[in-house]
Parts: structure tokens; C-alpha cells; sequence
């Protein structure tokens, strides 16, 4: 333990409450001593020409333990977390076996003690994401889990989903009075079904099978119809059509209680990258139309999808290294996040720290800790990043275990310099240090 | 050719004149085929791996007979007998056969783009035997060289696919080899067997085959995989076979000139009736003879002493 003080110096703070030129005093009780120019500490990081940003929370990440530790462990993945800036993922619980019962979320807390981000499990809504039985809802909830998905699917049975929503509605009284939040894989199974991309001129070229954009968009339809009728929240995960968005949009509009995520590669590339077969860029939703692409765009700049999530899904090499159409869906996402939001929304910093920040913060109900203002007495998870920094993806240089970025090679502007966790550096200068 | 000539993965590699310069090249090889000994050292020294992931038999054959036709050594990879069988991923599997010395793979494959991907992985050459969905070009070569031959100049010629395009890895490569060479290229079935979009590929639609075909100079007639009435895309057979198959009235109003082409195997009163199968405008086998000849082409082509020589007729006397 260090009985001293860190000085973050030189940088530009910016948070909910807007921007300011400030050094940031961490105390050894990893609290925010003081936020104002002009401090310094006994040990100090360097910030100049940086924005010093509350920690940033993925609400979707696939770190595959247990079951899948040669693609990916809690403790790699959350290395990886920290050199992209994330100070707290939700992990997804579609590991092996799944995360639906206190036991394995138990095992998945104690594997994250002591990692370089903060782990939050989610649980699974149904037993074993078989879509056939509610999971234990509340014994999960009493273990801290806030956010419920069969992601990897979606709940198909419209009778289900209604009652996992009415069930989770009404256990607010185990998570300190905040809602339960549902989260939704939207996909349509009988109609996505054997579909390998999206279903589009460019599938149609390739000769492989497609998912229509349909097969999300009558999901998130008929999930915003269960929001109406249980009033239970209701997160859809990684959109990627524009009929989707406008349907938020709308239901958003209407009162209901919805909230939305899109990740980095639905906002950067479309299906004609599946055009050299490249099972990198292979992903599920799939990679949609350029149109589609610029509705995702428009609805992160508008405020209707509130969140960036990464959907970090590593596969190993001989996963991946197969057929197009045999390969496993997913790309990594963790490192590349934040750049890419940097360089290709093309929307103020504050708004894009925002989207990575307290927004999906508050989704997670873990704004006390992650997301929060920069002021004194708040818990000091910060991330410190280079808007202007350019870099070159490497898969092979990343922290995770596997190497399957869609980006490799790709020239980006924008770099997580240093990450904090609880008042401790665990990225200094791009390196990871825990 | 694409990726500088070494490949055949696609149609698309192909340009007009590539086509044109391996029509020309295939006439030679096909009189290597009426010799009595039918055999020419062009490949000799080379060895080919055969990398069959689905059944095939002719095309197989033919490009074995192709292959030994032009001295080249070849290995089988057998995959039911083999390491794919026991869980080796393909990287592993070509990687392995790679190592052999080897400097070309004539790769089938069930899923779209699987030879794409193993030209990531070794520096043989890679020709694509058919692939998922996607393409089979020796298949269009060999097409556009039958109709040639009937037909002449392609320019302009009428030429129908007709049936389950959507599965189909050979409509694909004929709808652009065709259109490549000047023909009119018009897909006919239901919206069920019909890729979900056509934006960017260079023919017309229709879903009446009756509207089209007192004009056409080719009925080329797609291979009805049997289990799509399963998959419930069409009714039945028996509709599929009145509704888009060749009978003898359909066949009755192609002009006296016509071509019924057919990829093989064919199901005889689905997609074509039996006798119209049998009528001598039907070009099934000439078809398949002419497929070794193409292929004799496409392995000199990409494997001999390349394009420079096409024209030097010594390599093939």
C-alpha cells in the first residue's frame, strides 16, 4: 500500500458538470483529495495536452471465464479494459458453465479480485440462456447483479420475456431501490437462423446466408410493446439498424423506460468488409448497411442510443481461422473503443467521454463508484486520455489473449495514456501496469 | 487473374480479355483430348493437392483428368478418411499439405470464400472448385466455351438461368461470365430461390419463365437441390417442375437454335424433363468433355510457365 499522494497534472477535467483546467489530488484512501490547478503530489502522472476523464464502463463484455480461458481470462480481459480506459466492465454470462446461478457469478467475483478494472457480473435471464426458464433472479440480485441477458440471443418467447420483466420489476428492493435492468439481444431466431451477415446486396454476392435486419428490428418492436405493458426497464444491447434506432427513438419519446447501447464497429463499418471473407469481420448483429451505419452514428449524437459497449468478444486463432461461415462470431473491442469513438463520431469530446462514461454508468446502477463527477471525496476511478495521440492497431500488441480485431492496421487518432482504479495507476504512459 | 495471376477464386477475378485468352488456350488443349495419346508434358514436375470438402464426382474427375493430361503429380486429399475428420481445422489441414512442396490446391468447400481464406495461409496456388454458395468459375468457363462453340460471338446472345439461383455457386459465375462476354443474362424463379438482393449484378429478373423463353438463345437450367422443398421454399417438386422446369412445350418453343444447358447432376423431371434431357440441342455432355479441356487451361495457365506464354504454342504442341 502507498501512504501517499498521486497528482494527476496538466490536464483538462471533464465530466458530467462539464470541462475545466485542473490537477486531481488521489488520496491513499483511493479518494479524490482535491480537483484544482495548481497541486501537486508525492508521486504524479503526467496529463498535459489530456483530458482527465471518470472512468469509462462497458456494459457489454465477454471476458470468457470460466470455461473459455485460452481466448480470453477475467484478468486479461480486464488489462485490456484498463488500457482502454474502462475502470468497470458488466461482464456477459454467456461463459461455461453460464452465469445464471450464484455459484458461478460467486466464481466470477472472486476471479476479479484484484484485476486492473472493476467486474460486474450479469446473470443470465433464463437457465442457461436456453430461453425455457427464468434464472434465479433474486438470489442473483442479493449477489449485486443489476443487469439480466441471454445475450448471445435474445429471450424468443414473448410470454417469457414479459414475466422476466414483471419478475425483475418488482425486486428493486435488493438493489438498493434502483430498477433491475433487463438488457436484450434482439434477434428474431427463425428468421436470423443459418444467417452469417447481414442479408443484403453484399450477401447475396458473396453466396453466404444473411440475417435480415428484420430479425432485429421485430425484437426491439416487440420488446418495447413488454416495456409498455410490464413499465419494467428494458436496455437493448448493441443496435445496429436504422430501423431500430427510430424505434427507440420513439419509444423514448413516449415515455417508456428504454434505454440502448451500439458499439464501435456498428458505427465504423458495414458489410462490404465481409467482402474478402475475413471471419474478423465476422460479428453478431451483424455488419450492416452504410446507411444503417450513419443511423447509429445519428443516434449516439442525439441521445438516443445512451451508451458505447464494446461487445469485446475474443475467439482464438484457430477459432477464427476458418471459413467465413464456420468461424465464431465476434470481434475484440476493448482497446480500440475509445479511439474509435475519438476519430470517427465526429462529436465533442465531452459528449463522446460521456457515451463511454456516466451514461452507460447509470445503466449499470454503479454511478456511485464509476462515471461520477471529479470532485473531491468521490472514488477516484479516472482514465486520462491523448484525444490527439495517433496509433496503429495491433491485435498481437493488445492484452487479451486473442488477436481478433477487425481494425488491424488501421491508423487511428486518440490513445488511453493513463487509467486509475481506486486511487492506483494500472495503465501509466499506455503500458499496463497491473 | 486475381492477386497477381496466381489464383482462380472467382468470375470476378476474370476480365473479358482473361476469358477470351482462356477460351483461345482451352481449343488447343481440347485437341490434346482427340490425340490418340492425349497427353502433354506442360505440368510435368508439378504436383497438385485435391482438397474435396464436399462429394464431388465429375468435377473432380475432371480436373484429375486434366492434371494428368498435362504430366503434372497429383495427391488426394480424401477428407472423409482423413484429418479433417478428426477435428484438424483447415489451416491446419493445408498448412500440412503446404509443407509437402506443393504448387497448387484445387480447393471445394462448403462454406463461401474457404479459398479465399487458405491464399492467406500458403503460396501454392489456389483454384476454387466450388465453394458454398459462392462461385465455381471452371464451371462458367466451360459454359461460356460449350455456348461459344454453338453459338459464336456471345455478344448480345440471350442466355436464361433458371431455378434455385439463390443456392446456386454456378449461377453466380455464369450470371458474370456471361454478362462479361455481351450476353443478356435474365435469373427466372420464385423470389424464394432468388438471392435477397440483385443491386449491382448485370442482369434482369423475371419470375416467368414463359415471358422469356421464345427469346432465348440458352436455357441454362440450375441443378433443384431436393431438400429445398423441405426447407419449404417451394410448394413442391411437382409445382417447382411445372412452373420453372423445362418441359417438352417450354422446350418445343426454343427457337431451332437454342442451347439446354445443364451444370450436372441433373433431376430428371424437376428442373428438366427426361426426354428434353435426351433432345440434341441439349449440351449436358458436351458440357462435361469440354470441362477437361478448361481445366487443362486454367492449371497451365496458373501453374505452367504463365500468361507470357499463353500464345506460344510450343508449350502445348
Amino acid at each position: 500500500m502507498s501512504s501517499d499522494t498521486l497528482a494527476i497534472r496538466g490536464g483538462t477535467v471533464v465530466d458530467a458538470t462539464g470541462s475545466r483546467r485542473a490537477d486531481v489530488i488521489v488520496g491513499e484512501d483511493g479518494r479524490i483529495l482535491a480537483v484544482e490547478p495548481g497541486l501537486d503530489g508525492d508521486r504524479s502522472l503526467d496529463a498535459s495536452g489530456c483530458i482527465v476523464a471518470p472512468g469509462f464502463v462497458d456494459l457489454h463484455t465477454h471476458l470468457r471465464q470460466p470455461g473459455h480461458e485460452e481466448a480470453e481470462t477475467i484478468e486479461s480481459a480486464a488489462r485490456g479494459a484498463a488500457l482502454g480506459g474502462f475502470t468497470a466492465v458488466v461482464a456477459m454470462p454467456n461463459t461455461t458453465p453460464t452465469m445464471d446461478s450464484a455459484a458461478v457469478v460467486r466464481e466470477v467475483q472472486e476471479l476479479a479480485v484484484g484485476v486492473a478494472c472493476e467486474v460486474f457480473p450479469s446473470a443470465a435471464i433464463t437457465v442457461d440462456r436456453r430461453g425455457e426458464a427464468l434464472a434465479p433472479m433474486a438470489e442473483l440480485a442479493r449477489l449485486g447483479v443489476r443487469i439480466f441477458t441471454d445475450d448471445g440471443s435474445g429471450v424468443q418467447n414473448e410470454r417469457l420475456m414479459r414475466t422476466a420483466l414483471e419478475y425483475a420489476g418488482s425486486l428493486s428492493h435488493l438493489s438498493d431501490g434502483q430498477p433491475l435492468v433487463l438488457a436484450q439481444h434482439c434477434e428474431v431466431d427463425s428468421l436470423a437462423k443459418g444467417g452469417v451477415m447481414h442479408e443484403g446486396e453484399w450477401s447475396s454476392l458473396l453466396g453466404m446466408p444473411g440475417q435480415p435486419a428484420e430479425a432485429e428490428e421485430l425484437m426491439v418492436m416487440r420488446d418495447i410493446a413488454l416495456a409498455r405493458l410490464t413499465g419494467t426497464r428494458l436496455h437493448f444491447q448493441h443496435l445496429s439498424t436504422a430501423g431500430s434506432v427510430a424505434m427507440v427513438r420513439a419509444a423514448k419519446q413516449a415515455g417508456l423506460p428504454v434505454s440502448a447501447e451500439a458499439t464501435p464497429h456498428h458505427f465504423t463499418l458495414d458489410h462490404s468488409s465481409c467482402a474478402g471473407f475475413d471471419s474478423a469481420f465476422k460479428v453478431h448483429p451483424p455488419l450492416r448497411t452504410v446507411e444503417d451505419v450513419a443511423a447509429v452514428k445519428a443516434g449516439l449524437a442525439d441521445g438516443t442510443i445512451d451508451a458505447i459497449a464494446t461487445d469485446h468478444a475474443p475467439h482464438t486463432s484457430q477459432d477464427k481461422d476458418r471459413p467465413f461461415g464456420e468461424a465464431p462470431p465476434g470481434m475484440i473491442g476493448l482497446e480500440t473503443a475509445f479511439t474509435l469513438a475519438n476519430s470517427e463520431l465526429g462529436l465533442p469530446i465531452e459528449q463522446v467521454i460521456g457515451l463511454l462514461s456516466w451514461r452507460p454508468a447509470a445503466i449499470a446502477g454503479i454511478h456511485g463508484r464509476h462515471g461520477g463527477p471529479i470532485v473531491e471525496g468521490a472514488a477516484a476511478n479516472l482514465t486520462v486520455v491523448d484525444p490527439d495521440a495517433e496509433w496503429s492497431v495491433s491485435g498481437a500488441a493488445m492484452a487479451s489473449r486473442s488477436t481478433n480485431t477487425p481494425f488491424e492496421g488501421r491508423k487511428l487518432r486518440g490513445r488511453v495514456r493513463h487509467t486509475i482504479l481506486d486511487g492506483e495507476p494500472v495503465v501509466i504512459d499506455n503500458l499496463a501496469v497491473r | 487473374m486475381n492477386r497477381s495471376n496466381r489464383h482462380l477464386l472467382s468470375m470476378t477475378d476474370l476480365d473479358r480479355a482473361d476469358i477470351e485468352q482462356l477460351l483461345t488456350l482451352t481449343e488447343s488443349f481440347a485437341e490434346v483430348g482427340e490425340r490418340p495419346i492425349p497427353k502433354v508434358p506442360a505440368l510435368r514436375g508439378k504436383t497438385i493437392a485435391w482438397l474435396f470438402y464436399e462429394d464431388s464426382t465429375r468435377t473432380r474427375l475432371s480436373f484429375e483428368t486434366a492434371a494428368k493430361r498435362l504430366s503434372a503429380d497429383t495427391m488426394n486429399f480424401s477428407v472423409s478418411s482423413s484429418a479433417a475428420n478428426k477435428g484438424e481445422s483447415l489451416r491446419d489441414t493445408v498448412e500440412t499439405i503446404a509443407a509437402m512442396g506443393i504448387d497448387g490446391i484445387v480447393v471445394r468447400h462448403r462454406s463461401a470464400g474457404a479459398p479465399h481464406r487458405i491464399t492467406d495461409w500458403v503460396d501454392a496456388s489456389v483454384i476454387n472448385a466450388g465453394d458454398g454458395w459462392h462461385q465455381h468459375p471452371t464451371q462458367a468457363l466451360l459454359d461460356l466455351y460449350t455456348a461459344r462453340e454453338h453459338l459464336g460471338d456471345l455478344d448480345g446472345k440471350h442466355i436464361a438461368i433458371v431455378g434455385d439461383v439463390k443456392h446456386s455457386r454456378v449461377a453466380r459465375s455464369n450470371a458474370l461470365g456471361f454478362a462479361e462476354m455481351g450476353a443478356k443474362v435474365t435469373l427466372v424463379g420464385p423470389r424464394t430461390l432468388m438471392p435477397p438482393s440483385l443491386v449491382g449484378w448485370p442482369v434482369e429478373v423475371t419470375h416467368d419463365l414463359d415471358e422469356v423463353i421464345d427469346d432465348l438463345d440458352i436455357c441454362y437450367l440450375l441443378r433443384m437441390q431436393l431438400e429445398r422443398q423441405k426447407d419449404a421454399v417451394v410448394p413442391t417438386l411437382r409445382e417447382f417442375h411445372t412452373e420453372y422446369g423445362l418441359g417438352v412445350a417450354r422446350a418445343d418453343r426454343l427457337g431451332g437454335d437454342a442451347l439446354i444447358m445443364h451444370p450436372g447432376p441433373m433431376n430428371r423431371g424437376v428442373e428438366i424433363a427426361g426426354s428434353v434431357a435426351d433432345r440434341p440441342n441439349a449440351v449436358v455432355t458436351e458440357q462435361v468433355t469440354n470441362g477437361v479441356a478448361i481445366r487443362m487451361a486454367v492449371l497451365f495457365l496458373l501453374l505452367g510457365s504463365g500468361l507470357d506464354v499463353v500464345d506460344d504454342q510450343r508449350a502445348v504442341a
